[in-house]
């Protein structure tokens, strides 16, 4: 007779009394699994996140940020949307964590310790984007399933660590390489240690670039438990799932990484244009590589009420994947007429521009400033939403926000 | 003080008493096939305002099985932001079946597809919504 060991008698007293009758289902529990109600705490001191951060799921944790949250030019910590697709590694071991580098392409498997790396390898600290390939999520009609990002899973933090390329070149790269995919730390939701929640990776020509790189510093601090202590991969202006955290292990490939989150359709995109609902087979689904041109108005929050014949002075950040953002612009007319932004340089590739306007609204009323970033290659955001696809992806629509002039 | 102390006995008595007959139930039990049954309640406990506090679920015919089979392993965040048509829940749980380890629902598999394709059922919101639940504040500037 099996009998299940994971409820003490204390334990399950504890349960009953914090979940009434729920301790019915208590067999159906695997044996190795917290229940959520013991596990659960308070996200916001967890994190160290601001109280107006919305919190989409709490197995795993998903948060993002609002609009008006993320007006500093270099996002803090409690302003960065959390996604995860498993649960967050309960015990992290720094003076034990090691880095391996092994996979079909590589010359030899080598292990650093995380002192090695930090002695062996130059460091460097770029500002660098990273956004939910799903931020947008919410407004597509038919909807995707998934979390319900609206706009606020995006960040540009800074990160300091190693360049991936310069580790690769020490362990040696043969010829035949085509990708990288990343090993983690995470543990999937079911317990099940023969899962890995998520291991994604990019191509070597991603891989090998400036700035990609292994972080171990987050805005000049150790990186947050949640974004990635003790390593993170950053692969600015890719799909945010691409920069693995708590990355123990980095397979060099000699075909494109097969790891979980990689094939089907996670973050992926039908590769011919689909009509909206339409079902995509699996091989008619493309990787996801540069996140498309996009911005935020991050001042002031939706709903401000603004006297007549007082100026506003609106800001905020655009960004365009691998490109740059060239040029900035704003309506008041729902698109009918748009006028020039101020923009800024980006502080180095792959960090996202602030701009900024001063608008003068003609009469009193209800209106809607609109905020359109156009890239080095003329691409423009999209008023309606962009082309739809089966998981919700890359929804650059025009960022808006409504204003009375009273 | 008195009638207090009295229903707190009640309650603790209540408690051993479903306590006991869990393990009456469960640790008798022999192991069962590959489909698993779950055990439900009639009344689930703590619900306020049409919603069960502790998972977010709104309450409705077959919540005690949503609960049973869904909301041990992931948050019921994940069931209440989505929308999704009959089919859409289906090919979800498909989806758990084959890559996430969920087990077979057997007969419990139409009554929570019914609760969820009924109550997280997606709305006409065409190319583009108008702005919604907008917080109005002066902005002196």
């Amino acid at each position: 007779m099996k009998r299940r060991h994971f409820i003490t008698k204390t334990s399950l007293s504890a349960l009953t009394v914090l979940v009434g009758t729920d301790i019915v289902f208590g067999r159906l529990i695997p044996s190795d699994y917290t229940p959520l109600v013991v596990q659960e705490t308070d996200p916001f001191t967890l994190f160290s996140k601001d109280k107006g951060m919305k919190v989409l799921n709490d197995r795993p944790w998903n948060m993002e940020a609002q609009a008006h949250l993320l007006d500093d030019n270099i996002t803090p910590n409690k302003f960065m949307f959390i996604r995860n697709n498993g649960l967050i590694p309960t015990t992290i071991d720094v003076d034990n964590w090691t880095l391996t580098i092994n996979g079909e392409s590589a010359k030899k498997q080598k292990t650093y310790s995380l002192a090695e790396l930090k002695s062996k390898f130059k460091h460097y600290t770029y500002q660098l984007t990273l956004e939910c390939g799903g931020n947008g999520r919410s407004e597509f009609n038919p909807p995707a399933k998934g979390n319900q990002w609206t706009v606020g899973a995006v960040s540009c933090a800074n990160w300091t660590g190693i360049r991936l390329k310069d580790v690769l070149n020490d362990v040696g790269i043969t010829k035949d390489a085509v990708y990288i995919g990343y090993h983690s730390a995470d543990t999937h939701l079911r317990g099940d240690a023969s899962k890995e929640p998520i291991s994604r990776g990019v191509p070597m020509s991603k891989a090998l670039q400036d700035e990609t790189i292994l972080a171990f510093k987050m805005n000049g601090d150790d990186i947050p438990i949640a974004h990635g202590y003790p390593l993170r991969l950053v692969a600015g202006g890719w799909p945010a799932s691409a920069s693995g955290k708590w990355i123990n292990s980095i397979s060099i490939r000699n075909k494109i990484h097969d790891g979980a989150k990689m094939k089907g359709t996670s973050y992926r995109v039908p590769c011919h244009p689909v009509g909206p609902g339409e079902k995509v087979e699996d091989e008619d689904m493309c990787i996801i590589e540069s996140m498309p041109v996009k911005s935020i108005i991050t001042y002031p929050k939706t709903g401000a009420l603004i006297r007549h014949q007082k100026k506003l002075n609106i800001r905020g950040h655009a960004w365009a994947g691998e490109l740059d953002v060239r040029s900035m612009k704003y309506s008041i007319d729902y698109g009918a007429t748009w006028k020039n932004c101020k923009l800024e340089d980006p502080i180095n590739r792959l960090s996202w521009q602030h701009f900024s306007a001063t608008i003068e609204f003609p009469r009193k009323g209800y209106y809607e400033v609109w905020a359109r970033a156009i890239d080095s290659k003329n691409n423009a955001q999209p008023m309606l939403l962009p082309g739809w696809n089966p998981k919700g992806y890359l929804n650059n629509a025009c960022h808006r926000i409504a204003i009375k002039i009273v | 003080m008195k009638s207090k102390n009295k229903s707190l006995f009640y309650g603790i008595a209540g408690l051993l008493a479903v306590i006991l007959v869990f393990f009456i139930i469960y640790g008798n039990q022999k192991d069962q096939s590959n489909y698993k049954t779950v055990e439900t309640v009639n009344n689930i406990e703590g619900i306020k305002n049409g919603i069960h506090m502790n998972t977010g679920l709104v309450e409705a015919e077959g919540l005690p099985l949503v609960i049973a089979h869904c909301t041990g392993c992931h948050s019921g965040k994940l069931i209440t932001q989505n929308r999704l048509s009959k089919d859409g829940w289906q090919e979800t749980i498909r989806w758990m079946q084959k890559t996430q380890n969920l087990w077979d629902l057997g007969e419990d598999e139409k009554i929570i597809v019914d609760y969820l394709s009924k109550n997280y059922a997606p709305s006409a919101k065409g190319r583009r919504e108008i702005l919604k639940d907008i917080e109005w504040y002066s902005l002196e500037n």
